[in-house]
């Protein structure tokens, strides 16, 4: 309508537009091309068709990004209940201890949990110093699942409990005017209701998850190898940018078919509940 | 509509609790311990401290994540400020959908895909020009600059949603050029969502890992990368003592910010009618 | 040609292929109340930004004092809007609202407070300089906006539906405010609204449209006794616009029956529309009536009673204030001087009958919510 405002509009989004032509989509392309081609530079699918070799890699990597963030829901969704019931002063202190430890390094907190799980930690210590036989804790696929979960659970928490905050507090007592009780209430009405909170916060936690390499480092050992770790070795010691570049690719591809199928669900069951 | 929580919600909050703050509880209390043992206390002690202190390429690497974080937050929210009112003034909604999606792509895309690809690209150009050491500082505030946008645009974008269109027509009709009524008029509005646009780029720059580790060179590494390359070794608690300082510092930035602005909101509430 | 200080020329404009405005051609006197009336979609906001500089026509000229003034950006337009929903600026106080206009020209501070205070004067908010925007009520901002266009000196004042937001009370005290500000400043108002009663009472001048099409231009009497076509004759008041067949000059045949009228001019046997208002159709006993026709309701208006009367199968508007049963037969006489005569237009048969009265009453009311933003 305006014309001359859309004149101001394209000078004012021209830079961001150059730049995120070079370094998002230029990129993803690199990515493409690395991973159809060889150290020659000719083209070839065998990056991609050599990968089944990883397909065990692959499958343990979703497997444990799904369980981790299954047990984050399971955590996280009862807590943001509660805290949404809470009033606003101990609602947003609630907030602040949940947002402190993910401003902190991540790094940091996984390297924690090495500290206490660890052979001689502090939980093996206390184990054997009542006279037990010490626990294999670390270096476990558990250990791994745990490291996941306790990094990105705050991913977890807030959509859904941010969700919750914004429902519409007339509709739960409309639910319990038409005779529902507290667990129709519940069942029919909030859960379906945090669905999209649900939905964020399981992308927030899934994706992280699934292309994780220090969590499975650092709490895995040896026996848990993610292909966070394959993808990262081949850019960092092994120096293969093509086998890591089809790596990258398939996961990407693989990680946005997952986010398509989870934004259907929520849409499916969005026109439901509407 | 504030309910009491039950016992078994305040046990089960609490447990969480415990969860997500003895790790780290567990890291400040061993900074403080005279001896190596990462389990067994065995007396008070600034040791660790002190070792921290005297360890330069810890220090040197803090220097680089702070210079990393105010040049790249400052580009991007520049930036990301354009653009967000360029994306608004859009009027074709095709070209609005497909740069909201491109925006979108390194928030959803796993970061180590992020860090690959402009890696990836560096080396590319690197190549073609026949240079092999590309990654370093301009690589690094480029790669950050491009992961902090997302977040300063989708900060600034609802504010500009919630600003009257017709005001900045009014400070031109009033006088303004188009460029006077942005500064004058628009960017007053907007300011809230500039400003917690850039503080979230700070503090994703300062804490981003992954992206970084794969766009640095040798001569640019930030603190992350710093504490990943001690993480390699055996465990020493001089990096118990960073945590307790990360911890502390970002601990007071929140209780400072939450002062802040429960004071504006104070203020705001007694404004009325006062002298601005 | 001196004392047009505005002059539209061929213009046309279209957005997405649609055409907003068809060649338009029209000339605002320097000093007077024009308005630009029409439903939702008409073009009259367009018209109105395109006088602002917000948008350029696709075609023809706009023409300030004399010279065109085709691609000249708002702000260095001698003219200054008042926008809908006031677009005062949140961040700054009502003293530094109204002075913000006078900073950007750079006029000193002694003189900006003097202007600002007569400012505040002439819109009677004298001791609300410090005052928040978001503090004062819907009226108060509206004259601060008042107060913030008029204080640059523009030679003339856009006002874009200025009153919708005000509740009704409001905007009659401000309607009177207005006109007389007009007229002490003695400057050009272009005001647009799609309120008739509003264009009606404050106007020197009327535009009406419709389509992008002006319908008529006139004074307020002009418009209301001389419509032009269907369209004017129902947007501006009631109107019954029925079917009627000119038999010669000055007598017109309609609902079966020979009336004496006023107008001439129109060929033997020529079919017309004839309006005839509520308030101008006389209830008398059916031996003594012209025609006669059966009360189909009525209502209670205040200070009338709204009838209507099925005549020859088609309904009429009546305002009477004796009360009719419904049921009940009455005769209707209508006065030479009480019908108006219009050519038949693309209009004809659109407006005009009360059968689908209440419908047509919602449709008005939606048009309302929506208002001009989508033009």
């Amino acid at each position: 309508m305006n014309k001359k405002s859309s004149l101001m509009s394209r000078l004012a989004g021209a830079p961001y537009i150059v730049w995120a032509a070079l370094f998002i989509i230029v990129p993803l392309c690199m990515v493409a091309y690395y991973a159809f081609t060889d150290n020659t530079g000719a083209f070839t699918i065998e990056n991609i068709t050599g990968l089944t070799k990883y397909t065990d890699t692959f499958l343990l990597s979703i497997w444990l990004g799904l369980v981790a963030t299954v047990v984050c829901l399971i955590i996280a969704y009862p807590l943001a209940y509660i805290m949404a019931q809470k009033g606003p002063e101990k609602q947003s202190t609630m907030t602040m201890l949940i947002m402190l430890p993910m401003w902190m390094n991540f790094l940091l907190r996984t390297y924690s949990w090495m500290t206490i799980l660890e052979d001689t930690g502090l939980i093996n210590t206390a184990i054997t110093s009542l006279g037990f036989e010490p626990l294999q804790l670390i270096n476990t696929r558990g250990a791994v699942v745990l490291g996941m979960v306790y990094n990105f659970l705050p991913y977890m928490i807030l959509p859904i409990y941010t969700v919750m905050l914004k429902t519409d507090h007339s509709l739960i007592e409309a639910a319990q005017d038409l005779g529902g009780n507290k667990l129709d209430v519940f069942r029919n009405v909030t859960i379906p209701l945090s669905v999209p909170g649900i939905v964020s916060g399981f992308t927030m936690v899934f994706v992280p998850s699934v292309s994780t390499f220090y969590i499975s480092q650092k709490l895995g050992g040896t026996g848990t190898i993610l292909i966070g770790d394959i993808i990262e070795t081949q850019f960092q010691t092994a120096n293969n940018f093509n086998l890591g570049a089809s790596l990258s690719f398939v996961l990407m591809i693989l990680i946005f078919i997952c986010l398509a199928v989870m934004n259907r669900f929520s849409d499916d069951d969005g026109g439901v509940i509407l | 509509m504030t309910k009491k929580t039950s016992i078994g919600g305040k046990l089960y909050t609490a447990l969480v609790f415990i969860f997500l703050y003895a790790p780290i509880a567990v890291l400040i209390i061993f900074s403080f311990n005279s001896g190596k043992s990462t389990s067994v206390f065995e007396g008070f002690s600034l040791y660790w401290y002190k070792e921290l202190f005297n360890d330069a390429a810890t220090l040197s690497a803090f220097k680089n994540s702070m210079i990393v974080a105010v040049v790249s937050s400052i580009i991007s929210t520049v930036m990301g400020t354009a653009a967000a009112t360029g994306i608004y003034g859009y009027k074709n909604k095709l070209v609005k959908t497909g740069i909201m999606t491109v925006t979108n792509i390194p928030m959803m895309n796993p970061e180590i895909v992020t860090g690959v690809s402009m890696m990836l690209l560096f080396v590319f150009i690197g190549a073609i020009f026949g240079k092999t050491g590309t990654l370093g500082f301009p690589t690094l505030i480029i790669a950050h600059v491009t992961f902090e946008l997302p977040y300063v645009i989708l900060n600034v974008l609802p504010k500009l949603r919630q600003t009257d269109l017709h005001l900045a027509e009014a400070a031109q009709d009033l006088g303004c050029t188009p460029a006077q009524a942005f500064f004058k008029v628009v960017l007053p509005a907007i300011i809230p969502g500039i400003v917690s646009g850039l503080m979230m780029a700070f503090t994703l720059s300062v804490d981003d890992f992954i992206i970084s580790y794969f766009v640095s060179g040798t001569t640019s590494q930030t603190l992350p990368i710093r504490i990943f390359s001690m993480t390699k070794r055996r465990v020493t608690p001089d990096m118990y003592a960073l945590s307790t300082l990360i911890f502390l510092a970002i601990l007071v930035l929140l209780i400072v910010s939450n002062i802040i602005s429960a004071r504006g909101d104070k203020k705001l509430s007694k404004k009325g009618g006062a002298k601005k | 040609m001196s004392n047009n200080i505005i002059e539209l020329k061929n213009i046309s404009v279209a957005f997405d292929g649609q055409q907003i405005i068809e060649n338009m051609n029209l000339y605002i006197r320097d000093k007077e109340f024009i308005t630009f009336l029409g439903p939702s979609g008409c073009g009259k906001t367009t018209t109105l930004r395109m006088i602002a500089g917000f948008l350029e026509p696709d075609s023809g000229d706009v023409i300030f004092d004399g010279k065109i003034i085709n691609g000249v950006p708002p702000h260095k337009r001698q003219l200054n809007t008042i926008f809908q929903r006031y677009a005062l600026f949140p961040h700054l106080n009502v003293y530094e609202n109204i002075a913000f206009g006078l900073r950007l020209k750079k006029t000193p501070e002694k003189e900006i407070k003097e202007a600002v205070t007569e400012m505040l004067e002439l819109i009677n908010l004298k001791g609300f300089e410090r005052r928040n925007i978001s503090s004062l009520s819907g009226g108060q901002q509206q004259r601060v906006a008042i107060a913030r266009a008029l204080v640059v000196k523009p030679r003339v004042l856009l006002l874009d539906e200025p009153l919708g937001a005000l509740d009704l009370k409001l905007r009659k005290d401000m309607q009177v405010e207005l006109k007389n500000i007009q007229q002490r400043l003695g400057i050009t108002f272009i005001y647009v609204t799609h309120d008739q009663e509003e264009a009606l009472s404050m106007s020197d001048t009327i535009v009406v449209m419709d389509s992008g099409v002006i319908q008529q231009i006139g004074t307020p009497t002009d418009i209301y006794n001389e419509p032009k076509n269907a369209f004017v004759a129902d947007f501006i008041g009631e109107s019954n616009i029925i079917e009627g067949v000119m038999r010669a000059d000055f007598w017109v045949e309609m609902a079966g029956h020979k009336f004496k009228c006023l107008d001439k001019g129109f060929g033997v046997d020529e079919k017309v529309d004839v309006v005839v208002r509520p308030e101008d159709v006389d209830v008398v006993p059916v031996e003594k009536s012209m025609i006669s026709g059966v009360v189909t309701s009525i209502t209670f208006k205040g200070v009338y009673y709204e009838i209507i009367v099925e005549i020859k199968g088609f309904k009429w508007m009546i305002q009477s204030t004796e009360f009719q049963e419904v049921g009940s037969t009455i005769g209707i006489n209508v006065e030479p001087d009480a019908i108006h005569i219009m050519k038949k237009s693309q209009y004809s048969g659109l407006y005009g009958d009360y059968s689908s009265f209440s419908e047509e009453f919602d449709e008005l009311s939606d048009a309302t919510v929506y208002e001009e933003d989508d033009e």
